[in-house]
This record gives C-alpha cells, structure tokens and sequence, in this order.
C-alpha cells in the first residue's frame, strides 16, 4: 500500500565568524565556569555549516519543491551576507542582548528564513564543528518530532 | 523501534527540459542544468528501514537483503545510465533529486518484508539532498 509521501529538500551554506559567549547576568566567576574558553573577551571563530531544509509540494512542471535559483539568492540575502565573516557579538543586532550560542543562531537563522515564500522552511540545523551540531524545527517541532 | 540505513553510490547523467516551456523559460528555470547535452552526478541513496528486531536474529532486516533489494531496484536500473531516457519510471518528470527519491520510495516500498520504509534520501552532491518519508496520516491518496 502506498501514502502521500513528503519530500523535502536540504541544502548546505557555508560562513565564517567569530563570537565570545558572555553574559552580563553573570558574575566573572559564573561566566568562566559555564563558558570557560569560548568566554575569551577577545573572541573566536568557526566554520558553521547550515543546513536548510525546505518542504512542500513537488511541482510537476519544474520537479521542485523549490527552485535553489530561489533558495540559494534568499539564504545568501539573509544569512550568509550578515553573517560571513562578521563578529556575531557585535554586527548581529540579536546578539547584542543574547548569548550567541549555536542554539540561539539556529533559531535566529530559522527566523530570517521563516519568510521563504516558495515552500515551508522545516529546519535549520548547524554544524558549529565537525564534532557538534544544533537543530531547530520552530517551537512546535517537526512532525517527525511529534511521532517519537 | 530501530532505524537502520544502507547507503548505495550511483552515477548517473541527466538534464532538465520541460517540453511545455519555451527555451527561454527552460534556460531560466533551470539554468545551466538545461544544457540538452546533459551532465552527471554521483549520487549517494541513503535507505532506512525502521522496525522491531527479530528476537532470533537480532535482526530488523538482514542487510545484506537490503544490499541486495537496492542493488536490483536502484543500481541496475540507473546506475551509469541517462535518466531522462533510460529509466522508465521517471519518463515525463523531471529528473530532480526529489522525483528521484519519490520514485526510489516507490520501486523499494513493495519490496521491504521486514520492518517497513522509513526514508529514502538522495543526495546529489555534498551540498544538496532530498528526502522522501510518508506523509504522517497520509494514508491513502498518492503523492
């Protein structure tokens, strides 16, 4: 017996930056003890890897579900513009008030792609370094999500 | 219940070219992918089967049956052959990483006696895959 199926795409971008987790809710003691090296008040960097998965409908004239000559400009516009090579502390308005933990730039970059309009954006997921990723599916999670 | 994944690697050509547009629309939906002369990739499938292991075996599905299911099914169909004409599932679509993992979903699905298909991904390059599951309550009308 065969369903509906779901098809989804991903894709994978590329940025540079460097970023310090510090917060001023905590006392140089707590900030050292929770963040210890990546607290270094000169900061540091990492090659992130974003993942961007998009789901919908395949169109049948093109074969998509949506076009990367879409996708790809919207990412670069969004994310890879501001955040390549850029100190996140400081040139990412967000990250003025909030720690940038790779947790809280999956869900900032999920923010700025929410509004691709040619299909539903249904994670982003980061790869800070080979060793550690993040995963973000909105508040309400991926359907998957929802199944476990 | 358990997930378990068998990748296979195939090559193939394709291109993409929709009869019902104009040559320029097809050049600016698809882009250097129009070029008629075609190009390749090696694609790399990833299958999951998901279920319950069998108490005797321990197994959810002997993967050297699924090695096998993917051999016959995927490689000898469209390993080093041309998509867009010489695999007859995907006559008149557009040969997408989507419509291929669609299309996989449906030659493996009939196929797998023990545990059920959970995913199939297919991965174009390093940088782009798509990625078939059931639609969750999806049961019945096809995709």
């Amino acid at each position: 017996m065969s369903g509906r199926l779901k098809l989804s795409l991903t894709r994978r971008y590329r940025f540079a930056a460097s970023h310090r987790l510090y917060s001023s809710a905590f006392s140089e003691a707590e900030n050292k003890r929770l963040y210890g090296k990546c607290g270094n008040p000169y900061g540091h960097g990492h090659n992130y890897v974003v993942e961007v998965t998009i789901t919908g409908p395949v169109d049948d004239e093109t074969g998509m579900v949506a076009n990367l000559g879409e996708l790809d400009p919207f990412v670069e516009r969004e994310v890879i513009e501001p955040f390549d090579q850029r100190y996140l502390n400081e040139e990412i308005a967000e990250f003025r008030e909030k720690v940038p933990t790779t947790e809280n730039i999956c869900r900032e970059i999920y923010r700025r792609l929410k509004g691709f309009s040619a299909a539903r954006l249904e994670k982003v997921r980061i790869e800070e370094t080979s060793n550690n990723s993040f995963e973000f599916a909105g508040e309400q999670g991926s359907a998957r999500d929802a199944a476990r | 219940m358990i997930r378990i994944t068998r990748k296979l690697e195939f090559s193939a050509a394709h291109f993409y070219h929709n009869p019902n547009f104009s040559a320029e629309e097809n050049r600016r939906i698809f882009g250097k992918c129009n070029n008629p002369h075609g190009h390749g990739h090696n694609y790399v499938l990833e299958v999951t089967v998901a279920g319950e292991p069998d108490p005797a075996t321990g197994m959810v599905l002997d993967l050297k049956e699924l090695k096998d299911i993917l051999q016959r099914e995927v490689a000898d169909r469209m390993d080093h052959r041309h998509l867009n004409y010489e695999v007859p599932e995907l006559a008149g679509k557009i040969p997408t990483c989507e419509n291929i993992a669609a299309v996989i979903w449906r030659l493996l699905e009939p196929k797998i006696m023990k545990g059920r298909l959970d995913r199939v991904r297919v991965h174009e390059s390093a940088d782009l895959f798509a990625e078939c599951t059931a639609e969750p309550n999806g049961a019945g009308a096809r995709a």
